[in-house]
């Protein structure tokens, strides 16, 4: 066996912050990619796989550890690793073929060269015929393909996929990653190793050979879940079942749980959801079949949600105690049940209580408007205060949050002309 | 597999098409206009004494072609600016802070202000030749041009989409090859919308760059700004009637030959990628894409232009720069302390300049006179707006007024206040009326069409899901315009007024100071003031008109427009 394709060792990662701290986004990574491997990394918004896939491209430089690929420290772009793109990235003044042909442009080879290995990489991607179209002519699952072809023709060592299917439709996506796994399968693929970034747990498990599953803020690997079922796989397999149990049962077990042990604060990011989703899924939760439990992969199914809708939205239920989340299932609590049987007032009342005795971001800042005399506060007072404990887009989504959730419980009203905080709702 | 190949292979047996004629015909045509246009330039500046523009209607072909020349020359300088400055700006944090406000202030530095203090050197350039003058003349033209253009380039970098930069970057594109391949594509629609306001904007200054005179200096170079001036002088009224028909026909071709061919060209960089969009065509693309000679002959250049993409050194891994939080603060404070050290230089010299040729009394006269100007800029301004508000709006949410007024207004834009000067000083004069009310309009005659443009492309961005929700609510009258029509073309309304009001600082120069004949008419104003001191050759009161000036503009742009600005982005732009 030959030297890794790619070894990462002690890997950290930091962004500035406003306040010229650093923000820890990626902490202890190790990582070490063997030939013919498919490696997934999973996890939500803001467990920083994608910068990760961006340092191993070399897009950006880790704050320390290295990145090594084929016993080279990776510094900069190298040759041999090409990305697919979530959006596509195609340029969209070039023509199909002059996208493909773009990278081998950029390698200096010969003029029938680049035509020759183009031509091969639009033949085994698919897209024959489309060679003088331009991008804005193409469907998004033909855009992606350009996206694959432009990657492949390079003939790279490691493709880095960053979340590569999930701008596409359900069926599209599906078509895609189908093609891929055969062309995989069959050893047609010039490359010798895959990263797929996703947040998608059954495309994980579709699609990998091993999964390292990603825990926020910062991001660090909790969980590596070898993936031992041979391909081609089927979503209703009882074993593809199994796996993406234990997958929520990990993520779950270790997120919003984690959240309750170490004490909400002023300070915790609070996600963005909105009251009526909340409302809509508590109410889904108490009504058949689930009657107040459901196993979260199922729900995730029949809602037709990814793990970045669903668990935000669980999270802020179990901040708010209308749920508790355990073992991969979600359970409405007795407050969570009684908020179903209310009218609209009543509702709102009750998620004004819930919202001040369990969210301290929306206490303090009633506090402060009924300790001032006129009851008004400037929004960038409390900005400030959590920009010093998390980074500036954090702090304004978590700003955000609490601000609808106030509006909804009428707890505090909001004036975004004069950016100010107020007790009292115009009347 | 299809095959593909890379020429056009229609069949030998018709080896020329009709398409190739008309291309041939077209790029004959452009190589004898060139060479007619350039052939006077090495001529000693004597012979334009010997053979002074004339009246005759014969000479305004040759006359059109040289303006244009001198046009299309400074359009060319005006891209090379671009495309560096630009560039630099938008690439380099360091250079970008002080290019930035630099191209701030060049912007509202009067442009007449730039003829009246550049001609002499220009003219030391090339003694005695015609060229020096012609320097000076498309240095003005440019001046009039370049500033926009770099704007909206450096806006576009800026604007690039960080997945794009990402995949040249992870296809290793070389910076010349992404420059050329991502970059400029990316700016291109953006940066050919704003070539066509230059040029509609400098046939205004074309005029006064032609007819050139700084005290004792006074060259006049053949072409339809000396033959405006001439008429005027003249007070011939029926030669102001042909030089304005030139210049109709002038901008039509530009319109047909130049500007639509590359608006159609430049749709295919159109970003968003919705299809269903009707495409801009142009007969004349048409003509040179369809056209096999064409193609032949552009073969060689195209392939030059391929082997400069081509990486002749080993395409080496390029190391990310990572510069280290300490030494971004040294870095900061060295940029900082050069960009002092050049301040003061810039500012000692100055002020030794005009100091050594001034009293503080003028300085206090100069300040007095650009309110006076200000007053004007600011009451036609809220004129300007009453009555183009209400209009846009009105033809924006009517798609075919719209495409009928478009050109009308675009052709209104590039009107020099110079040709109406007859109307208005008879007028003036026959009524007795004061100058100092009555000739402020000149002002705002070619600018006020920018607040025109504007207003008419926000009202047709009104999405027409707004209209009709508004009219199902029956929202009529006076609240249909307070609550839907005004908020949504206020940013546009902004963007439309700044240039507006910039421009009618510049127009002042001209504006406030009008002739027919031996009539001479003056409003008391900073414009007046340094068109004064250009006649008089009085180098240091010139520079502080300017300087005043430019004070003016820079301190409106920052107090007033900018924050207005933001705040209508902010709080109306829709999407």
């Amino acid at each position: 066996m030959s030297t890794a394709l790619l070894d990462i060792h002690g890997l950290r990662h930091t962004f500035p912050k406003a306040d010229g701290g650093d923000l820890l986004v990626l902490d202890g990574i190790e990582l070490e990619v063997a030939q013919g491997q498919i490696v997934g990394l999973l996890g939500r918004t803001g467990s920083g796989k994608s910068t990760l896939l961006r340092l191993i491209a070399g897009l950006a430089q880790p704050s320390d550890g290295t990145v090594t690929y084929l016993g080279q420290p990776v510094n900069g772009p190298a040759p041999g690793i090409a990305m697919v793109f979530q959006g596509f990235a195609l340029f969209p003044w070039l023509t199909v073929l002059e996208n493909v042909q773009l990278g081998l442009e950029a390698l200096g080879l010969p003029e029938p060269e680049i035509r020759k290995r183009a031509l091969a990489a639009i033949d085994l991607t698919g897209l024959d015929g489309y060679e003088s179209a331009y991008p804005r002519e193409l469907s998004g699952g033909m855009r992606q393909r350009v996206g694959f072809a432009r990657a492949l023709v390079v003939h790279p060592n490691i493709l880095l996929m960053d979340e590569p299917f999930s701008a596409l439709d359900v069926l599209t996506a599906e078509t895609l990653r189908t093609d891929f796994l055969e062309l995989w399968g069959d050893g047609k693929l010039p490359i010798k190793g895959v990263i797929l970034v996703t947040h998608n747990i059954e495309e994980a498990v579709l699609m990998c050979d091993r999964i390292l599953l990603f825990s926020n803020n910062p991001g660090r690997i909790i969980r590596e879940i070898a993936v031992d079922l041979r391909q081609p796989r089927n979503r209703l397999d009882p074993q593809f079942r199994d796996l993406v149990e234990k997958i929520y049962v990990a993520m779950t077990a270790r997120t919003p749980a984690a959240q309750t042990e170490r004490q909400i604060t002023i300070n915790t990011a609070l996600p963005r959801v909105s009251a009526n989703l909340f409302s809509g899924l508590i109410e889904t939760l108490a009504a058949a079949p689930y009657s107040g439990r459901a196993d979260l992969p199922v729900l995730a199914d029949e809602l037709h949600m990814e793990i970045d809708d669903l668990f935000p939205v669980a999270e802020a239920m179990q901040m708010f105690h209308f749920a508790e989340v355990e073992g991969g299932d979600i359970k409405l609590t007795d407050t969570g049940k009684q908020f179903v049987e209310l009218g609209t007032d009543d509702r709102k009342k009750l998620f004004q209580r819930q919202m001040l005795t369990y969210i301290p971001l929306a206490a303090h800042i009633r506090r402060v408007l009924q300790e001032r005399a006129n009851h008004v506060a400037p929004r960038s007072r409390f900005l400030d205060e959590l920009e010093d404990h998390m980074s500036t887009d954090d702090a304004e989504h978590t700003l955000r949050a609490v601000t609808a959730w106030g509006r909804f419980g009428e707890a505090f009203a909001y004036d975004d002309d004069s950016g100010m905080f107020s007790l009292e709702n115009p009347t | 597999m299809r095959v593909f190949v890379p020429i056009s292979v229609g069949g030998w047996a018709r080896l020329f098409s009709r398409w190739d004629v008309l291309a041939v015909l077209l790029i004959l045509g452009l190589l004898v206009f060139l060479g007619t246009a350039s052939r006077h330039l090495f001529q000693p500046l004597a012979e334009l004494q010997r053979s002074p523009p004339s009246l005759d209607p014969v000479n305004l072909p040759e006359y059109a072609a040289r303006t244009t020349l001198r046009m299309l020359v400074a359009m060319a300088l005006s891209l090379l600016f671009t495309f560096t400055y630009a560039t630099l700006a938008a690439k380099s944090r360091r250079a970008e802070r002080l290019l930035i406000p630099m191209l701030d202030i060049l912007q509202s530095v009067p442009i007449l202000g730039f003829i009246s203090v550049t001609v002499v050197f220009f003219m030391a350039l090339a003694p005695g030749k015609v060229l020096g003058a012609e320097f000076a003349a498309i240095f003005a033209i440019f001046t009039s041009q370049a500033w926009n253009m770099a704007f909206s380039f450096y806006q576009s970098l800026r604007t690039v989409p960080t997945e794009l930069i990402e995949a040249s970057r992870n296809f290793r594109l070389t910076p010349w090859m992404s420059f050329w391949r991502v970059d400029v594509p990316f700016a291109m629609p953006q940066l050919i919308w704003n070539m066509m306001m230059s040029m509609s904007g400098s046939w205004f200054f074309v005029v006064a760059s032609e007819a050139i005179s700084v005290g004792n200096t006074t060259v006049t170079l053949p072409g339809v700004g000396s033959y405006i001036a001439l008429a005027i002088q003249q007070q011939n009224l029926r030669a102001v009637g042909w030089a304005i028909g030139t210049m109709l026909v002038v901008i039509l071709i530009y319109d047909q030959v130049l500007f639509r061919p590359l608006v159609a060209w430049a749709d295919r960089f159109r970003f968003e990628q919705e299809p269903g969009i009707i495409a801009p065509r142009s007969w004349v693309l048409d003509i040179l894409r369809r056209s096999r000679i064409v193609d032949r002959m552009t073969r060689p250049f195209a392939a030059l232009w391929h082997y400069t993409m081509i990486p002749h050194r080993p395409n080496v891994e390029v190391a990310v720069k990572h510069a280290p939080q300490t030494r971004r603060g040294w870095i900061a404070f060295q940029s900082g302390l050069i960009v002092s050290v050049l301040a003061a230089l810039a500012l000692w010299q100055s002020a030794s300049f005009i100091l050594e040729g001034i009293k503080l009394a003028d300085v206090g006269t100069t300040l007095l006179l650009g309110l006076a100007t200000l007053a004007r800029v600011v009451v036609l301004i809220a004129l300007a707006s009453a009555i183009w508000v209400p209009v846009g709006v009105w033809v924006g949410t009517r798609p075919y007024a719209a495409l009928l007024v478009q050109p009308v207004a675009q052709f209104l834009a590039a009107f020099p206040a110079n040709v109406l000067f007859p109307i208005v000083v008879s007028l003036i004069v026959a009524w007795k009326l004061n100058p100092n009310i009555w000739l402020s309009p000149l002002m705002i005659l070619g600018t006020q069409w920018y607040i025109l443009f504007n207003v008419i492309a926000g009202a047709s961005a009104l999405p027409a899901e707004l209209r009709a929700a508004g009219a199902n609510f029956r929202i009529r009258g006076w609240l249909w315009w307070r609550r839907i029509a005004l908020p949504a073309v206020l940013p546009y309304y902004v963007t439309g007024a700044i240039t507006a009001s910039g421009g009618s600082w510049n127009a002042s120069i001209v504006a406030e100071v009008a002739s027919w004949g031996n009539e001479r008419l003056e409003a008391k104003g900073l414009g007046a003031y340094i068109a004064q001191q250009t006649d008089a050759g009085n180098f240091h009161h010139i520079v502080l008109g300017i300087a005043v000036m430019s004070l003016y503009v820079v301190i409106i742009n920052r107090v007033f427009w900018r924050p207005l600005y933001l705040y209508a982005e902010r709080k109306f732009r829709l999407g």
